[in-house]
């Protein structure tokens, strides 16, 4: 018997209840209110008084209502059918909900009973097996989803029977394990996980060794994010933090996308929907969505659901990880949950800490992004999550509660300058401030080097230099005035402006730009770090600027061409022209 | 003390707590966010503990005594819905000002949002003739777009040009502390256009409580749902001036003692802002509801958190500013932008409309960095005079909002300016474009 309640007041989405029984923290429960049922989340537990927050509107709701406890926390099914799936932050299929506007207390299914998909046994009889195991797999998409023992299973056991090739729908049995006090479980395609506990179904979390390919030369090549990293994305409103992000879903080099728009605009979720079913993937030819899972759960929709959708993706996350899948994560904006966690504290009265978000934000922040990260499986198998969030500071100022927190717990820091984008240099990433931790890991830069050739970590160094030398004397040319410095200023300033425009800028909406793989980011890394290296003979500073500009036009038609394309090459053979022009031999 | 009159309707006349903007009083039975009268004056139900029922009352609370008769009506505010609007003003309540009754179905205002997947992407470009926008920050229909703007700049004047011209089914004004005097101005030019059958207002001016401009915007984006979801229609709403809705929030949720984040503001503006703004949306089947908003500034500042809020929810900001150099107001091209200007220019404009909008915009800034050179003493070069030049002209012919032109008529004015004062490798557009139209 479920534990029953009534509701005893109502403030907006906090409703206290009255309850005799057994309760538990964050435990879900269901108010019936006329013919339709609110989810709700315990969040607070006082004697017989226990405080909920409803996932939706609770206009019209009385005193008196009836609760009933589900005897769970907010959970999450996981099973084949996750992939080119459009979810709210509580799990519903959007796609199944009848009508134009969301009805509250209409929850759906987020797979598909019905589906029959091919099964492969992977696992034998009589195997010893333990939560995460891999018992068979079913073709989802393109990827072999592992069917796996439920995460919630404890400890040994082993395998009593397990079905044969075919056939079947994701209730069917699949296997039958029996634990060490020789009982039998049944175990389907379908398992429950609560959203806000890690499942750790692995063996090792190692440091970081490898980097995730995403295209975006700010990251690769300026300040990587390894396989299994995170990296925050902070920036005033309109610096480019959605369209980096959507860049980084299109372009990673990763097996699957989850993407968590949290409290953020409905068109932008429209926009995936409407290309992602068209747009492929460069590496595989398939289409986006097919590697795609989206959880929308946008500024209009409930705000407590706002704080579960970061869960519920990151939970989704973990279940593909566990399958040795490489799965890179976005939220967009994280500031949202944070402010949702905000009016929560604010209505339960709690004691406010810096700017009114609660005391304990460094820690959920800090506990969300450690559950990112590469692992080892049981079966010694990889799967990593790579985990990016943006942050929205107010005021667009980084001294602010979410972004410092943030700060502590990502690795790699992609700060968006208003000035950047004012100027429409995009990705408006500051390229001094923002920094990777992962280039100091020597792992890392073994890595790399391995990769893009022995010179790679010390040519990044170098170009960075570049940039900082250049802001350098661009601020005393301002003092001074160009014919108040040497010349060689003039030239320090453009070289840096050529790293500037060949590498840091790339135009997101570029067929050809926007994705940029290692192979050709290493070409004109080198290619630049030449020009950097080579000495220009001018007579007057007035030549300065005009030289250049033709230099980083000429570069820019190499970026908007197909690499290694005859128009790659001509473009490339024009800009020799260019620099053989005032290059000193 | 508790008589039922109506069915649903619940009488109570006792008072034993009152503040500037609440009541509360001991009944049963009352639902959350229900409407109530108090001794005449609408108000909501905002806080519910056991049978004690908190009210805001939108009017104040002035003057009320603790046996006050308070009223519950059984439901939250509603508006009735119909083709009655079309023509019609009415107060925050949706009581037509003019009198008379209006037929039509009761809805619940502030009601749920569409479901994603039951959106389309905005794709219909909004033409307006004023080159500010329409060549540097093109709308588009199902966006959202405030100005930015300070008290002194004629932003109503501007919203009504636009209204006009937008071709719009219907135009919904929201009037959120309006002066009577912009009241009478947007009734007055509407008239003269011949337009009045096709607008509806919510009005709260200056005369009436602030806290009753709370449910003006809700008001307007219930009649726009209407419009556009049930008849398929394109909707533009305007609301103006939401700096001042924001304002009014804060008043209630000091008076229900809530911590106040950043400005004073309440901790859920942000959700409290887009869950208006969010009700811009194009349906599938045509439809379509497009809010133009006014964000009024305090010198302006965009990091207040009335205008921060709001830059991150909408679709872009439309920045005026007065420009001394030619004395008129332009649309500031540096620091307006509508996010959504992508999905149609090149698209449903000219094909070299993004170039040409870039390559002036890059060029005016060039200009703002020889003004800086100069005010700072430095020596201009010969580009950094022709700059200058460029950007009065450019200013002067397509920045300033007194501009109404086709969209056509603004690239070549752009292809004559760049031509007048730069060679086109200065310009930098693709050759095709500079053989197609550069004027020689
Ligand atoms: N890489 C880019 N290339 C070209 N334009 C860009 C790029 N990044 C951003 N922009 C421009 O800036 C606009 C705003 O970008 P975006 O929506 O990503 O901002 P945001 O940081 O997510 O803002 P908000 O916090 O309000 O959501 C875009 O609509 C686009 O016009
Ligand atoms: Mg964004």
């Amino acid at each position: 018997m479920n534990t029953i309640g009534k509701v005893t007041g109502i403030i907006a989405n906090l409703v206290v209840v009255e309850v005799d029984e057994r309760v538990a923290q964050n435990e879900i429960c269901f108010i019936k209110h006329q013919d339709t049922r609110l989810m709700a989340e315990v969040i607070k537990i006082m004697g017989r008084k226990v405080y909920v927050q409803v996932f939706e509107s609770t206009r019209g709701l009385k005193v008196g209502a009836e609760v009933e406890f589900a005897g769970h926390m907010l959970e999450v099914t996981l099973g084949p059918g996750l992939l080119s799936k459009n979810f709210d932050g509580l799990q519903n299929d959007l796609d199944k909900m009848t009508g134009v506007f969301l009805k509250r207390g209409e929850y759906t299914d987020p797979l598909q009973s019905e589906q029959e998909y091919e099964y492969k046994p992977l696992a034998s009889e009589g195997e010893k097996v333990s939560a995460g195991d891999w018992l068979g797999e079913v073709k989802e998409n393109w990827i072999a989803h592992k069917i796996m023992v439920p995460f919630v299973f404890k400890g040994e056991y082993t395998v009593k029977s397990i079905t044969g090739e075919g056939k079947y729908t994701i209730h069917d049995t699949m296997a039958v394990l029996t634990d060490k006090d020789g009982k039998d479980h049944k175990v389907t395609m379908v398992q429950k996980w609560p959203v806000k506990v890690p499942i750790r179904a692995y063996t090792e979390k190692p440091r970081p060794f490898k980097v995730l390919e995403t295209g975006v030369r700010v990251f690769d090549t300026l300040n990587p994010i390894a396989e299994g990293g995170t990296g925050f994305i902070p920036g005033p409103f309109g610096s480019g933090k959605t369209v980096l992000q959507h860049a980084l879903s299109k372009q990673a080099e990763a097996d699957l996308v989850v993407i968590a728009a949290c409290g953020e605009r409905a068109n932008e979720v429209v926009e995936i929907f409407t290309e992602f079913p068209e747009l492929e993937d460069p590496r595989t030819g398939r289409k986006l969505m097919e590697r795609t899972t989206i959880i929308a759960n946008t500024s209009n929709m409930p705000v407590a659901a706002r704080e579960a959708s970061v869960y519920t993706a990151m939970t989704i996350s973990e279940y593909y990880r566990t399958m040795g899948l490489k799965v890179l994560l976005l939220a967009d904006s994280t500031s949202r949950w944070a402010q949702a966690l905000r009016e929560m504290s604010n209505r339960m009265e709690e004691l406010p800490g810096p700017d009114g978000f609660p005391m304990d934000l460094p820690a959920i922040i800090s506990n969300f992004y450690s559950r990112a990260g590469y692992v080892y499986l049981n079966n010694e198998q990889t799967g990593s999550i790579t985990f990016i969030g943006t942050v929205s500071p107010a005021g667009g100022n980084l001294k602010e509660p979410v972004t410092e927190s943030t700060k502590k717990a990502a690795r790699c820091f992609y700060a968006l300058s208003q000035q950047r984008a004012d100027s429409k240099r995009y990705p408006a990433i500051d390229p001094i401030e923002s920094y990777s931790k992962y280039l100091e890991y020597p792992e890392i830069v073994e890595y790399l080097n391995k990769n893009n050739g022995e010179n790679w970590t010390e040519n990044v160094h170098f170009i960075k230099d570049t940039l900082l030398r250049s802001k350098e004397v661009y601020e005393q040319i301002n003092i001074l005035g160009d014919d108040g410095v040497p010349l060689d200023y003039h030239i320090t300033f453009w070289k840096g402006e050529v790293v500037d425009f060949v590498i840091s800028q790339q135009d997101a909406f570029d067929k050809i730009d926007q994705r940029s793989d290692f192979k050709r980011q290493k070409y004109m890394l080198d290619k630049v770090v030449n020009l950097l290296n080579s000495d220009f003979k001018f007579e007057s500073f007035e030549e300065v600027n005009p030289y250049f500009k033709r230099v980083i036009n000429q570069f820019k038609q190499m970026n908007y061409s197909v690499f290694e394309s005859d128009e790659f090459k001509n473009n490339e053979k024009e800009l020799e022209v260019i620099i053989q022009e005032r290059k000193v031999a | 003390m508790e008589k039922d009159t109506k069915a649903f309707q619940r009488v109570y006349t006792k008072l034993f707590q009152l503040t500037k903007a609440t009541v509360s009083l001991y009944a049963s039975g009352i639902g959350n966010e229900e409407l109530a009268i108090v001794e005449g004056r609408l108000a909501q139900v905002v806080k519910i503990m056991g049978d004690v029922v908190t009210l805001q009352v939108f009017a104040g609370t002035e003057g009320i005594a603790t046996d006050a008769e308070v009223i519950f009506t059984g439901k939250a505010p509603t508006l009735k819905v119909g083709e009655d609007l079309a023509g019609r003003f009415f107060n925050a309540y949706g009581e037509p000002i003019d009198g008379g009754e209006i037929m039509g179905e009761e809805r619940e205002i502030g009601g749920p949002s569409v479901n994603p997947v039951r959106r389309q992407q905005p794709s219909e470009f909004i033409a307006t003739g004023i080159a500010g926008i329409d060549l540097n920050n093109a709308l588009v229909t199902g966006q959202k777009i405030p100005f930015f703007a300070d008290p002194d700049q004629p932003f109503n004047q501007v919203m009504a040009s636009v209204a006009l011209r937008a071709q719009a089914d219907k135009i919904i004004l929201g009037g959120v502390g309006l002066t009577n005097d912009d009241y009478l101005y947007f009734k007055r030019v509407f008239d003269d256009a011949g337009a009045l059958d096709r607008i509806v207002g919510f009005i709260n001016t200056t005369e009436h409580p602030p806290v009753e401009r709370l449910l003006v915007p809700d008001m307007a984006l219930s009649a726009a749902e209407y419009y556009a979801h049930e008849k398929g229609q394109k909707v533009l709403v305007l609301l103006t001036d939401l700096t001042l809705y924001a304002d009014a929030l804060s008043i209630v949720s000091n008076r229900m003692d809530q911590i106040p984040s950043k400005d004073s503001m309440p901790g859920s503006l942000y959700s409290d802002l887009a869950r208006l703004y969010e009700k811009a949306v194009q349906f599938p089947e045509g439809g379509s509801i497009t809010i133009i908003a006014v964000t009024t500034l305090s010198g302006g500042d965009i990091t207040h958190a009335i205008p921060d809020n709001t830059g991150y929810i909408t679709e872009g900001q439309l920045f005026l500013r007065k420009d001394s150099d030619i004395g008129k107001v332009i649309v500031d091209p540096f620091r307006s932008l509508s996010r959504l200007k992508q999905l149609v220019i090149g698209k449903k404009t000219r094909e070299d409309h993004p170039q040409v909008m870039n390559a002036a915009v890059r060029l005016y800034a060039d200009a703002a960095n020889a003004k800086t050179k100069l005010e700072n003493g430095f020596d201009l070069t010969d580009y950094d005079e022709r700059t200058l030049e460029f950007a009065k002209a450019y200013s002067e012919k397509l920045l300033a909002i007194d501009v109404n032109v086709e969209v056509e008529a603004m690239l070549d004015t752009a292809y004559e300016l760049f031509s007048k004062y730069f060679s086109p490798v200065e310009v930098g557009l693709k050759q095709e474009f500079v053989d197609k139209f550069w004027k020689k």
